[in-house]
């Protein structure tokens, strides 16, 4: 069976795709199309309203309510979006499936971003804020010269960990319909076509993991030095699982009085 | 599987009637799928972390290894696993590992960090009072470290529960069946019920099993009643 998948693999007329098949190159673009639309959107969002809450303590509410949507079954909001959107759209094109998706992808994302900002920039050591704020900082030097550089990476954890989030469920969207490396996967096993299945699993498990180490090489060159100490003896290092944590300890930072 | 009772959202009740059986056979198989790996996980995972944290070469590497694998879509994972185990494809034994290496990912770092977190001079006190090593991780530095340990516990198990539904699309039966009969009913205007029951006892579980570990949490850990009264 192994053989099979490398067979599969190995196939040019798989990756540039036939008339009737889009190919793996197709899906992979389209895979990561799905997959940028969704963090853009979930950024613009949850970035700007994680600084703001973090920097002014104000409506740490919002941080609660979105860790609150980490136990709703995805598969589940997927469906009953699609559900309930497709039949009000028409017209031809995949917006009948992408559009219930990049709701659900955006409400995956949105907690990781919006809540690791915040702890993000709350995480940020008093005296620190302190000394930035006695040296003459006005509030906003504050904000975008010390609290930010200093939340980075835990903003980068936040990143990682919903880029994979979201590209693990825009491949359960095919299920419902979307294309993307999904489609093998759903399309091998509906065919019992064990090959293909399993060649769009080790490509969605590859795609995951290029698309983390590239966002874990533009953290490393994009956050100061002086933060992760990546040239002294104890370098911080921190991965995707560290949102996750670090979600639940703002969750309960937030709950307790 | 089609109900006499309506398609509206709200019908989840009249669903529920109809198909009793069916619908708490697969919550059974439920909850079996979404615990079963967190406490295969948490039995793998410490001793894995005091390793990493006594010894300090195999932190690094055990800390790549298992965020490499963290980073695995589940999907892929539990269709991957037959291929690399010889499984069959449908096993749930698949939807068991997989979910089993998620939280031994997630709870590895947090069980060695939280064992890093002991104050020292705690540590040296029990080593003064004559405890071996193992009694004082037992006794000493395990009890004190159950509050962050537990944390990530939460998060593996609230994880678990959305991920376990995931398996459902593939065919295994669990919650996540639920949602595919709703889908596969749906072709001719939505039919809610079994979509919006299934989402409904996923959250309950999930809710449920949180829970169940912040209570255990405060029966393990009694000292910190104390001292919070204090």
């Amino acid at each position: 069976m192994t053989g099979n998948v490398f067979v599969w693999l190995n196939d040019p007329l798989n990756w540039t795709g036939t008339r009737f098949q889009a190919g793996i190159i197709d899906q992979i673009g389209a895979h990561l199309w799905y997959t940028v639309i969704a963090l853009v959107i979930s950024g613009v969002i949850g970035f700007p309203l994680g600084l703001f809450i973090g920097h002014t303590g104000r409506g740490t509410w919002l941080v609660s309510v979105a860790n609150g949507l980490r136990a709703l079954p995805t598969i589940g909001l997927l469906i009953l979006l699609y559900v309930m959107v497709s039949p009000l759209i028409s017209g031809r094109g995949d917006a009948v499936y992408l559009v219930p998706t990049e709701i659900v992808l955006v409400l995956l994302a949105l907690p990781a971003i919006l809540a690791n900002t915040y702890a993000g920039v709350r995480n940020v050591e008093p005296a620190v804020r302190d000394a930035a704020r006695g040296m003459g900082m006005t509030d906003r030097q504050v904000l975008w010269q010390v609290e930010l550089p200093n939340a980075m990476p835990l903003v980068f954890s936040g990143v990682r960990s919903a880029a994979l989030q979201v590209i693990a469920t825009a491949t359960i969207a095919a299920y419902v319909g979307l294309e993307g490396l999904g489609r093998f996967v759903y399309d091998g096993l509906a065919s019992r076509d064990f090959a293909q299945m399993a060649g769009g699993a080790v490509l969605v498990a590859a795609l995951a993991l290029v698309v983390d180490l590239v966002l874990a090489l533009v953290q490393r060159y994009s956050v100061s030095r002086g933060v992760t100490g990546r040239f002294s003896r104890r370098a911080v290092h921190s991965d995707s699982r560290e949102a996750t944590i670090t979600e639940l300890e703002a969750a309960e930072e937030l709950s307790s009085p | 599987m089609i109900s006499a009772t309506g398609s509206a959202p709200w019908d989840l009740f009249g669903y529920f009637a109809d198909h009793r059986a069916e619908v708490l056979r697969l919550l059974w198989y439920h909850v079996w799928l979404s615990v079963l790996p967190v406490v295969l996980g948490l039995a793998l995972s410490v001793p894995l972390g005091y390793l990493s944290r006594r010894y300090r070469w195999v932190y690094p590497p055990v800390v790549s290894v298992t965020g490499l694998l963290y980073t695995i879509p589940s999907l892929a994972l539990f269709l991957l696993l037959p291929t690399l185990l010889g499984t069959r494809i449908l096993d749930p034994v698949n939807v068991v590992i997989a979910l089993t290496v998620y939280t031994v990912a997630l709870l590895v770092r947090v069980v060695a960090d939280g064992l890093a977190a002991v104050p020292e001079d705690v540590t040296a006190a029990a080593t003064a009072m004559g405890l071996t090593r193992f009694q004082r991780l037992r006794k000493v530095e395990l009890p004190l470290a159950v509050p962050v340990i537990a944390a990530g516990l939460r998060v593996a198990t609230v994880a678990n529960v959305s991920l376990v539904a995931i398996a459902g699309t593939i065919g295994i039966p669990e919650l996540g069946q639920l949602f595919v009969t709703g889908f596969q009913l749906s072709v001719n205007g939505p039919y809610y019920p079994p979509i919006v029951l299934g989402i409904v006892l996923c959250v309950a579980l999930a809710l449920v099993l949180d829970a169940l570990i912040v209570l255990g949490t405060r029966l393990s850990t009694p000292w910190r009643q104390v001292e919070a009264a204090r």
